[in-house]
């Protein structure tokens, strides 16, 4: 490692003067604890954009983008955020691995001003490990706001690094990070010490090395002395036999102070902090209540908790994505712009230009390319994703989710989640598959496997929400018999699960940031690039769906398996023309409902029927992209599972309501 | 001068008897101790208790011996089940052969440890000594969960008391370190706290491991 190291000091000090891509550019690596600003840094720097929000732990993968300053071209990597040099969770891992491995040339340690104390303990860890830190306190103007004063030229001195005081979303403090970035030389400082009897272990355990590591042997050796597994492994390999030496040492050291190591070496920390902070950070007596502060509070006492949640649902989820989304705009879109223009148009075009009635079919017919499938994704699926996506992100921005996350842990325990699934849930909403990727933040596996199946089950995603809301509207009652089964089901299975799969339910933590007024720019670019993604993601599945479909009406192989499916379409009262709603369904869950919606625009459903056909559809299995998505996340095994339940499920449901209406009459 | 087990086991079997139940005496053939035993005498010899035609009273300073007697032993209760986790009746003997050791300012430290308990396992008053005097008058309210606080209270981390280590790290990583001032803010449904500026919600498993020294008034 120590070659390793060494030879890529001199590949980044190569003297060509506009080096292209990775060699010679410099890397500069962004850590720090959650939510503290490090993605809008990185945007900042590279121009380039990732996903910024509100919320701890949302950047589960590393950015890589590239940045030009002063003329010199570096690697900026943004990495998930971390609380200590000693990972708990799989994010955290991920970005130490990224700082041990990298041999990154800089390391911007991004923390919250009003935090500085405590964030300070990952500085002193940073700069033990012999890391070339620059730190950046970010968030100066709400920490100003509070009355809170810094001495950043003091703290900057003492800590023998560079240091600026920012507040990135205003823009404050880039330039100054820029110029400490281009005129980056190593500082010589002394490293923070420990008290005597630390010292003394650290250094028993570090003299016993014989080999050089990526961070400093005093870092390895804390490493080592809190049973980190993988530094563990990692040093086990590098030093051969004389690992056992090590390992021997560990051993009585960590019996030795068995009682509290963890708490010990945090305190020192702190102690260490204090004395860095004295004279540098002034905190006032009294502190400001802002107007966030009482929204937050209102957010999250169920008294007044319950009803906002209620008002922010029925105002943006009912209202503006349901009404506006799924009715006004898909009215415009699908309604005036497709039906009414774009397809007589282009089915002319393409009529007069290809005589061949076949391939006409391919493009402009029944199950075209372009009046089918472009229509389905411009004209119904893209107004009601982009105005969910830009609700999400307006929500996200504002701080609101972690509260509403401790607001429904309890509920949430009971079907084996923590209030932390919140955000998966939530997301699922928009599009099930992106959800179902979010779900990798969830602590433990087993957790994980029962959100991605309610994800699959029972959770539609926006484009199948607003398609069905539109059609069921019609139709009185039939949304409210809807909503109850797939609520009851929701619930009974999340129990259920919880039950039955192994495992505990984990504690639930997590850190509360400020509410905050969301910024437009910011809900704009991320709304635009969820858009983008999902975009992205469904037209080629549509436009394949369109061809599928057509290869099977034009081999008549599509009508055979309408008849196939018909006894199980009659099973659950349906025409043998809803089977085809259900094959569109495999390939996207909004496609399917949207055949639904053919079929009810040509009168060939009763609303008992209608009813019935949108528990089923909705319940039905993940479409196509979510299950491989399942399947990438979860394991083969997993995918085919859920996938095999949520059907059986799904009809089965169907059976039950079906026979229950015909009984009860109700529809 | 140090009495003898027995006439220990006596004091506090006239305490139950005639301060817990209300009864005028104790009587000789209920107390379990044989009545030729020469504890009897040596409480009579130390002026503790009275016996007259088999019954048994204090006089003022074996009511006072009695009091602590009956202390040490429920606070011995207390340290073998709570702290020891002993139960049962093996609980019951070793309570018995420990309560002998907690005298000369040992109970004190042991009610401290054990935060000055109302209340022996089975559920019985034990009486306050001077150190619950103590503790009460100064404020000192001791430390508790932080499950116990109200919602609005403040307080000082004490310690965390967790088998789990990466709980434990996860905790300190987000400025849960004893020392530091916390503020409690609300308790339902979850528990949110504020530590420097920096708010944070658990449940209330992951509360019942956080202790906190109260603050005064």
């Amino acid at each position: 490692m120590a070659l390793f190291r060494r030879r890529r000091r001199r590949r980044s000090s190569c003297h060509a003067p506009f080096a292209d891509g990775v060699c010679g550019a410099k890397k500069v690596l962004l850590v720090g604890n959650p939510n503290v600003g490090k993605s809008v840094l990185f945007n900042a720097l590279t121009g380039a954009y990732v996903t910024v929000s509100n919320y701890p732990g949302t950047s589960v993968e590393v950015a890589r983008g590239t940045a030009v300053i002063a003329g010199e071209r570096l690697e900026i990597i943004d990495t998930p955020g971390m609380y200590s040099l000693l990972p708990i969770t799989e994010e955290e891992s991920v970005a130490r691995r990224i700082l041990l491995e990298d041999s990154p040339d800089m390391v911007i340690h991004v923390i919250d001003a009003r935090n500085l104390e405590r964030m300070l303990a990952m500085t002193i860890q940073l700069i033990e490990a012999g890391l070339p830190v620059i730190l950046v306190v970010n968030i100066m103007d709400e920490a100003e706001r509070q009355g809170i004063t810094i001495d950043i030229p003091l703290l900057s001195t003492r800590l023998g690094i560079p240091a600026v005081g920012a507040a990135i979303a205003k823009k404050r403090g880039l330039s100054e990070i820029r110029e400490i970035i281009s005129h980056y030389r190593r500082p010589v400082h002394p490293v923070p010490e420990y008290s005597r009897r630390l010292e003394n272990d650290i250094a028993e355990v570090a003299g016993l090395f014989r080999n050089r590591f990526t961070i400093s042997p005093k870092a390895v050796a804390l490493l080592l002395l809190q049973r980190d597994q993988e530094m563990t492994n990692l040093v086990r390999v590098k030093e051969g036999e004389g690992f056992a030496a090590v390992e021997a040492k560990i051993r009585e050291k960590v019996y030795a102070r068995r009682e509290s190591f963890h708490l010990d070496l945090s305190l020192e920390r702190r102690k260490i902090a204090e004395r860095l902070l004295s004279g540098v950070f002034h905190v006032p007596d009294k502190r400001r209540t802002t107007f966030g502060e009482k929204l937050s509070r209102w957010a999250v006492r169920p008294l007044t908790g319950v009803p906002l949640l209620l008002v922010v649902l029925y105002y943006g989820l009912y209202q503006f994505v349901g009404v506006f989304g799924a009715g006004t705009l898909v009215d415009f879109f699908e309604g005036k712009l497709f039906e009414g223009y774009f397809n007589p148009w282009v089915t002319g075009i393409v009529k007069d230009a290809v005589p061949w009635p076949v391939i006409q079919e391919l493009f402009v017919g029944e199950y075209g390319v372009i009046t089918l499938g472009l229509r389905y994704a411009i004209g119904i699926i893209l107004p009601v994703v982009a105005t969910f996506f830009l609700f999400f992100s307006i929500l996200e921005d504002s701080g609101y989710f972690p509260r509403l996350a401790l607001l429904v842990d309890r509920l949430f325990k009971k079907i084996g989640l923590t209030g932390r699934a919140v955000i998966p849930m939530v997301l699922g909403f928009g599009c099930d598959t992106m959800a179902t990727m979010v779900t990798r933040t969830l602590e433990t596996v087993r957790e994980r496997i029962i959100a991605t199946l309610l994800l699959s089950l029972a959770i539609p995603c926006s484009a199948q929400l607003g398609v069905i809301m539109a059609l069921l509207s019609q139709a009185p009652g039939a949304l409210l018999v809807w909503f109850i089964c797939l609520l009851l089901i929701f619930l009974a299975v999340g129990v259920l699960a919880a039950r039955i799969i192994p495992g505990e339910t984990p504690m639930f933590y997590m850190e509360l940031p400020p509410m905050r007024l969301p910024q437009l720019s910011n809900v704009l670019t991320k709304t635009y690039s969820r858009m983008q993604w999902y975009f992205m993601e469904i037209l080629p599945l549509f436009i394949l769906a369109s061809i599928l479909l057509w290869i099977g009406k034009i081999t008549h192989v599509f009508e055979k398996l309408s008849d196939w499916t018909a006894p199980v379409m009659a099973s659950i009262g349906l025409p043998r023309e809803a089977a085809v709603a259900f094959i569109f369904g495999f390939f996207r869950r909004d496609y399917g409902a949207a055949g639904l919606y053919d079929l009810q625009t040509q009168g060939l459903l009763n609303p008992r029927q209608l009813t019935v056909a949108a528990v089923t559809l909705t319940l039905f299995i993940p479409c196509i992209a979510q299950f491989l998505i399942i399947k990438k996340e979860r394991g083969t095994k997993v995918a085919v599972a859920i996938g095999l339940f949520v059907s059986v499920l799904a009809f089965g449901s169907g059976y039950l309501l079906n026979q229950f209406l015909l009984t009860t009459g109700i529809l | 001068m140090k009495l003898s087990e027995r006439a220990e086991e006596i004091l506090e079997a006239m305490w139950t008897a005639i301060e817990e139940n209300g009864e005028g005496f104790a009587a000789m053939e209920r107390i379990g101790v044989a009545a030729d035993d020469p504890a009897f005498d040596e409480l009579t010899k130390r002026a503790f208790i009275e016996i007259k035609e088999g019954r048994i009273t204090f006089r003022p300073e074996g009511k006072k011996e009695g009091r602590s007697t009956i202390r040490r032993h429920r606070l011995a209760e207390r340290l073998i089940m709570d702290v020891l986790n002993i139960r049962g009746e093996s609980g019951d003997n070793k309570a018995c052969q420990f309560e002998h050791l907690l005298n000369e300012g040992v109970d004190a430290k042991v009610c401290t440890m054990l935060n000055h308990p109302d209340t022996c396992p089975h559920g019985k008053a034990i009486p306050s000594g001077d150190c619950c005097l103590e503790a009460r008058r100064s404020g000192d309210l001791g430390v508790v969960p932080l499950t116990e606080l109200k919602s609005g209270e403040e307080g000082r981390i004490a310690y965390i008391q967790t088998e789990d280590n990466k709980k434990m790290q996860k905790l300190v990583a987000m400025g849960v370190l004893p020392g530091n001032p916390i503020h409690l803010l609300q308790s339902s449904p979850s528990y949110i706290f504020r530590v420097g500026y920096s708010e944070f919600a658990v449940d209330a498993e992951m509360a019942r491991e956080i202790f906190i020294s109260r603050l005064q008034g």
